[in-house]
């Protein structure tokens, strides 16, 4: 009797073993989901590093291949790039490249025609130029004479425009040159984000990116040669904009055809789903009128500031990759619609030769016509001096706010 | 007594060891079966240019016209926030877009199906948009936390014939059971929703409380009644083989391809003719609006051969 209860024991024990482990086995292993998908898949997202565009000459990239998407014709990109050559010069410091700076490098800098990094050490590697200058907030302005400086001295005939932005600031540089082509980099003209207070005819929000053209460059840097600029204070964009002033630079208006907005002083999420709240210092000091919601961008955007490192791959993401299939926007400036049945190659060589008799009219519009507009503009607008010492601190946390010390 | 309770405890453990070397072996062989079936019967791809280019220009001009997406929104009063976004964005880009609600809402309207249950609601929502189809024959099945472009799954069906049953998405797999993930978007064709809407009525193969001892997934219960009709769970993937339905949001792709290819970000995350993207916050949903249909480098062109033309009543896009 003793013998076949312990053996029934045994096999019992043995069927709830098994029945214990199959369930549990079931509910952590076999019931498991596993995404279905080819082994292609696997092979696209181990991305090696892509092949090099660019040549190093002293401490600036000079792009020899501007980035091309595969399945993009891009003829009219490279024609403006041709025409519009861009010089991109990044504020930084030590303490940022690899946190900021090094996702600027691997993103938006690539579209520019001359790369440097300003910092206030050499770094050959990376590779930054070293101003020689200490870091912090209150070295803005002498970080900005110094490369403006060295960008003269070193550059200038590598280039029509300069653009100066953060190691923050995202930049589409397409965008840039499709608004300076109704320019020539003769003409005495800056643009960016306008603000109007403490000048006359306004100044450029530092944050936001802003870019001078030939001409400007040559008298900004005049001006410290004749003494008529100077180092007066740190808050970088102001001061720029009183010297530019000073030498007869005018303030451009960068908005698109429909007066849309396209240098940001903000992260896009801000711009498009914030109200502000009406005793925000913004509204006072944006020159052109605000606009909120969806029309505060234009579509053809040149930047946006305050940008961390996955913001500059998820807007380089958005910018130059994701899009609608087949879609036509809204807005479509200077170039016809495209007509539905005609072969693409057809259609295209079509849009090009008009395009291209587009720019090229624009391109004729003179700076006098400017000047005129300006004027007009000025008269409507009364004087805001420097005589109101009270916010004359407001730009110090305003147009150069940033958590921290770090240029 | 004591010697019983002994063989008991001993058949145990060798039962729970046996069960487990069992599985092991086992396990080795269904994995290498499934992986050669998932080459050749579980991705569909959009057609790729040299495919269309083919075709005549009457034809992509038919196909253009023809094909039209009808959009199930499944949504509640308590996501009244995504239910607003999705009204104020991607929905707009869909032939027909058609708001599900489990109870009214005074703030927005939507097709009240008066169901607590989500999986009653389901079904009801999709009998409804089946009888509701009118020329429409692709049908996009979604909550308001999945944000969609609508071009891409169209360009995704374009040479697929919607009379043959097609059901789409991200395909997941568990155990022996292959669906498709609801929370990043399930696309049917018009042939496979009729086969889902005949077959409802069979409590024996799609019931209406489930059939497991716990509740399934919804979308793994629309799986188990489609699997029934003979319709199978497909991945959807681009030219390159990356997937078109993400259950994720960009930041969170981006944020891996940042560790997983430092070097290539961008082109190691996500497809440029992705479809779907998940878990993102309804602020971040107007950003990617503004990005997919504004936001553009000039100067850069496709010559894609289809054209969509923005939709009437919206200015985000």
């Amino acid at each position: 009797m003793k013998v076949p209860s312990t053996r029934w024991a045994f096999l019992l024990g043995f069927l709830v073993g098994m029945c214990c482990m199959y369930f549990s086995l079931q509910q952590v292993w076999f019931e498991q989901n596993y995404h279905v998908h080819s082994e292609a898949q696997e092979t696209a997202t181990v991305a090696g590093e892509r092949p090099t565009s660019w040549r190093k000459e002293g401490g600036a990239l000079l792009n020899l291949l501007l980035p091309h998407h595969p399945d993009e014709d891009s003829q009219v990109a490279d024609m403006l790039s041709q025409r519009v050559r861009i010089l991109c010069w990044v504020m930084t410091g030590p303490y940022n490249l690899q946190s900021r700076a090094r996702h600027v490098r691997a993103t938006w800098s690539r579209h520019c025609d001359v790369v440097l990094f300003m910092s206030s050490v050499e770094d050959p590697s990376f590779p930054t130029v070293g101003l020689g200058t200490k870091e912090g907030r209150d070295q803005l302005y002498w970080k900005t004479i110094q490369a403006f400086h060295y960008v003269y001295e070193h550059h200038m005939n590598q280039a029509d425009w300069f653009l100066k932005a953060d190691d923050d600031t995202f930049v589409v540089v397409d965008n840039l040159r499709w608004l300076l082509s109704n320019h020539t980099p003769e003409e005495p003209i800056y643009f960016g984000k306008r603000f109007k207070p403490y000048t006359k005819q306004g100044y450029m929000s530092g944050g936001a990116g802003y870019v001078l053209s030939k001409e400007a460059l040559r008298r900004f840097v005049k001006g410290f040669r004749t003494k008529a600029c100077t180092h007066t204070t740190p808050v970088e964009d102001l001061a720029l904009g009183q010297c530019l002033e000073k030498m007869g630079v005018l303030a451009g208006d960068s908005r698109d055809t429909l007066h849309r907005e396209t240098f940001h002083p903000f992260v896009p999420e801000h711009l498009l789903t914030t109200k502000f709240p009406k005793s925000f210092w913004y509204w006072s000091y944006c020159f052109y009128p605000i606009v909120e919601g969806p029309q505060c961008c234009s579509d053809l955007t040149v930047s946006f500031h305050y940008v961390e490192a996955e913001l500059m791959y998820i807007l380089e993401y958005y910018t130059y990759h994701l899009r609608a299939y087949g879609y036509v926007p809204r807005y479509l400036p200077s170039a016809r619609r495209r007509q539905r049945l005609a072969p693409p190659l057809k259609a295209a060589k079509i849009l090009n030769l008009k395009l291209a008799k587009g720019v090229k009219d624009k391109a004729n519009h003179t700076a006098s016509a400017l000047v005129r507009e300006n004027q007009a503009a000025e008269e409507k607008r009364a004087e805001r001096g420097t005589e109101d010492n009270a916010s004359f601190n407001l730009p110090i946390n305003r147009t150069a706010s940033r958590q921290g010390s770090h240029h | 007594m004591l010697s019983e309770g002994g063989s008991f405890i001993k058949g145990m453990l060798i039962g729970g060891i046996f069960c487990l070397v069992l599985s092991l072996l086992s396990s080795f062989s269904p994995v290498t079966e499934s992986r050669t079936e998932e080459h050749h019967h579980h991705h569909v791809k959009a057609a790729s240019k040299d495919e269309l280019q083919q075709l005549s220009d009457s034809r992509l001009q038919e196909l253009n016209n023809q094909l039209q997406v009808y959009c199930v929104i499944m949504v509640q009063p308590k996501n009244l926030l995504y239910w607003a976004t999705a009204l104020d964005t991607w929905t707009k880009h869909c032939d027909k877009a058609a708001f599900y609600t489990s109870e009214s809402s005074k703030a927005l309207e939507a097709i009240n199906l008066k169901e607590k249950d989500d999986w009653v609601r389901l079904r009801k929502a999709l009998k409804h948009a089946y009888e509701n189809a009118g020329d429409i024959r692709w049908f996009f099945v979604a909550e308001p936390s999945t944000f969609a472009i609508i071009e891409n799954l169209k360009y995704l069906v374009l040479t697929k014939d919607p009379e043959q049953p097609f059901y789409l998405g991200k395909a997941m797999k568990s155990g022996e059971l292959e669906y498709v993930e609801f929370n990043s978007g399930i696309v049917l064709s018009y042939e496979a929703l009729r086969r889902l809407v005949n077959v409802f009525p069979d409590e024996g193969k799609c019931p209406e409380t489930g059939r497991a001892l716990w509740k399934l997934s919804n979308d793994k219960q629309l799986a188990e009644c489609l699997k029934f009709t003979g319709v199978f769970a497909e991945n959807g993937e681009d030219v390159h083989g990356k997937d078109l339905f993400n259950s994720k949001g960009v930041e969170s792709l981006i944020k891996e391809s940042m560790k997983q290819n430092p070097n290539n970000v961008v082109e190691g995350c996500c497809s440029d003719m992705a479809i779907t993207f998940s878990d993102m916050s309804p602020n971040q949903m107007q950003v990617m609006m503004f990005g997919v249909y504004r936001l553009r480098p000039y100067g850069h062109d496709f010559h894609d051969l289809l054209t969509f033309y923005p939709p009437k009543g919206s200015d985000n896009d």
